[in-house]
């Protein structure tokens, strides 16, 4: 019988050489004439361990890694298609690794397990249990179950899921749709492309699910061009789907329909705005609408619609299936359920945590990041994007969850966690997010188009040494500024991260030639 | 996406350009659909482009040079044979992209927006490739790349420009 061993698909394994791997291992199989079936499964979200070449063993699914292709032969050597744990990159059994055993997951339950595009692996993990539920409810009752998991908006914004389909359903019958935000531009997240490329069904299933709900049998996934694997795997996976009866004119051979298409961006991370993505879809330039009107009311092509991140989406399968209550179950406060946690930048261990709501930054960063990938002192930490405040190191004790992050002006947005040691220069970094904004915003509002250039321009001046302590105060006010009077969140948040480098690290705003003075090199 | 290959590069008249129009007209929200397939069959937009979507979508061509230069994929002049996308954003930086951009520019001898003379490279930022726990990243053409020192671009840049002489 043959061995089937596991090379990760996704763009990070595929980004450290995971495709030379398979080759390699292909070969040595071949030159041993060993009967191996290669697998190419998506990632686990254990990303330091990339790329993790997994084996079958009677006793499960043995992990070796981080498998660089000039390991593989001495791998084989040592036993690899025997799942023998004698090599230094054996890492026994891999449910057993303890930064995925102490996860909680409920959504990404099968990624890294399964062939993305097997419908044959995704159904014998309870795939599509999810929709033959939500077939056999009336679109009210799928809108109450998931109020009852309490699930809020996955992509930032935490607005109530249930609220908005009970929005778009309360609407007169007609043509509605479903949009799928795909457009993850936030620096630090990969949650979402972890779901289109690892368990692309799982998001076929929440939308289809969604558009059942509300009255829509139209769907649109808007992805973000930076995605070229999430396209083409996608693509697929509908076509395979269409011709399975999970999508299409007749669902699961019942007279429901729902049809789904991808869009791609073209570079503008402004279109992770639900409005200006709107826009985009409907061909124009992705500028900001001011709301009212909801999207949920006038939508795309001013029809209703439910736009909702993928990973709201990816909740939704779970929550038919297994009921809304079993989602909130998890959780604390009103953040109920699971979020998915990406840890990023500095950290010696990167990769997706997905656990309920509630554990503090310090337990993540330490016992499943295990601290930096420098192995230098944490400075700071950006959670949320580019438009999150960076946490020093008195914050990082707060849980992670909406309201408590919120109540001390941090954002738990997509749930990307950045790290960053002690070289950093938090000068840059609020330079930078004035720069951004100044590449990134749309232009329709002059707080967020002008401000963000006046920003960068009084940062350098204050770098610079000149009139410092006015200009900071010119700097405080043009945040002020712009967080109360631009349109959307891209110019209305920019001055977060700004705001926390003049609130805790001020001395990195300090002139850079007094800092030369003073022996420090800048 | 195992392949490096060069971005498509074809030679584009009037009438294959409305063929790719055509084939896409009908989608609502045809745009963007439209301006990428006319991307990838010809590696950027023609200006000739212009006033046929705009006559085939009805719109004026200022709608059309508005979305154009709006989104920053899009081109509208060739592109060197493999362009390389910087990521720039925050998770990069924290492990040392400010240093591999740096060196990018000064071995390629281009800033952001341009192509060496020899037409092998365009050099663009991108912000956030989603291989964030990886850094610093660099996608080459449809293929990302993880943790890119200095030496590694370098590498990547050799394969890259190596010519495969077949000795018979």
């Amino acid at each position: 019988m043959a061995i089937t061993v596991y090379v990760p698909s996704d763009t990070t394994a595929r980004a450290l050489q995971a495709d030379r791997v398979a080759e390699h291992i292909a070969r040595a199989a071949a030159s041993r004439s060993v009967d191996v079936r290669i697998v190419r499964n998506g990632s686990r979200g254990l990303f330091w361990l990339e790329p993790l070449v997994e084996v079958d063993t009677p006793d499960g699914r043995v992990a070796f890694g981080p498998v660089m292709p000039g390991a593989v032969d001495s791998l084989v050597e040592s036993g690899l298609f025997d799942g023998r744990q004698d090599h230094e990159l054996a890492l026994g059994l891999t449910e057993e690794i303890a930064y995925l055993k102490q996860q909680q997951r409920l959504t990404f339950s099968r990624i890294g397990i399964i062939d993305p595009l097997s419908l044959e692996d995704y159904t014998s993990l309870r795939g599509f249990h999810g929709l033959r539920a939500a077939l056999a409810r009336d679109g009210q009752s799928i809108v109450d179950e998931v109020k009852t998991s309490g699930l809020r908006g996955r992509g930032g914004a935490a607005f109530p899921t249930g609220i908005k389909w009970q929005t778009v359903h309360d609407e007169a019958p007609g043509q509605k749709y479903i949009v799928c935000n795909a457009d993850e531009g936030d620096s630090g997240t990969f949650a979402d492309r972890l779901v289109m490329e690892c368990d692309p069904y799982m998001l076929i299933e929440g939308m289809t699910i969604a558009g059942l709900a509300v009255g829509a049998d139209q769907g649109y996934i808007y992805l973000r061009s930076e995605y070229p694997l999430a396209h083409t795997i996608l693509n697929n996976a509908i076509a395979r789907a269409c011709e399975a009866g999970y999508l299409g004119d007749n669902l699961l051979g019942t007279d429901k329909a729902f049809h789904l298409e991808v869009r791609l961006g073209a570079g503008a991370y402004i279109c992770g705005e639900e409005t200006s993505l709107l826009e985009s879809l409907e061909g124009r330039r992705g500028l900001v609408r001011a709301k009212p009107p909801l999207p949920a009311i006038e939508g795309l092509f001013g029809r209703p619609t439910v736009v909702n991140n993928v990973l709201s989406f990816a909740a939704v399968p779970f929550i038919l299936d297994q009921g809304g209550q079993a989602y909130a179950d998890y959780g604390m406060g009103r953040s109920r359920g699971t979020l998915a946690i990406q840890l990023a930048g500095n950290v010696k261990r990167g990769g997706l945590v997905e656990l309920a709501f509630g554990i503090s930054l310090l337990s993540l960063m330490e016992d499943f990041g295990g601290g930096t990938l420098s192995g230098r002192p944490l400075k700071a930490v950006q959670v949320g994007g580019p438009l999150g405040a960076y946490l020093p190191e008195s914050q990082w004790d707060n849980p992670l969850d909406y309201e408590g992050f919120a109540a001390f002006g941090g954002v738990v947005g997509h749930g990307g966690v950045v790290m960053f040691d002690d070289t950093v220069d938090m000068g840059d970094q609020a330079r930078f997010a004035m720069e951004f904004c100044t590449v990134e915003s749309c232009g329709k509002c002059t707080p967020c188009r002008i401000g963000a250039v006046r920003g960068v321009e009084v940062i350098d001046r204050i770098r610079a040494g000149e009139n410092a302590d006015m200009n900071l105060t010119l700097l405080g006010e043009l945040c002020e500024t712009m967080v109360d009077g631009s349109l959307c969140a891209m110019g209305g948040m920019t001055p977060f991260p700004v705001q926390s480098v003049m609130e805790h690290f001020p001395d990195d705003l300090t002139p850079r030639h007094a800092r030369v003075a003073g022996g420090i090199p800048c | 996406m195992s392949t490096t290959s060069s971005p498509a590069a074809g030679a584009w008249t009037p009438a294959l350009i409305q063929e790719v129009i055509d084939d896409h007209k009908s989608m609502p929200g045809a745009m963007l659909p439209t301006l990428h397939a006319l991307q990838d069959r010809f590696g950027h937009i023609p200006d000739g482009a212009v006033p046929l979507i705009a006559e085939t979508l009805s719109c004026t061509r200022a709608d059309v040079h508005g979305v154009i230069s709006f989104y920053h994929h899009f081109r509208t002049r060739p592109a060197g044979r493999s362009v390389i996308h910087v990521c720039r954003a925050e998770a990069c930086q924290a492990v040392g992209s400010r240093q591999l951009e740096a060196h990018i520019k000064a071995s390629l001898k281009v800033d952001y927006h341009q192509t060496t003379p020899d037409h092998e490279f365009t050099l663009e930022p991108v912000y956030c490739l989603g291989n964030c726990a990886c850094g610093p990243s660099i996608r080459i053409n449809d293929d990302v790349h993880g943790r890119v020192t200095p030496a590694r671009f370098d590498e990547l840049a050799d394969e890259l420009t190596t010519t495969v002489v077949e000795v018979k």
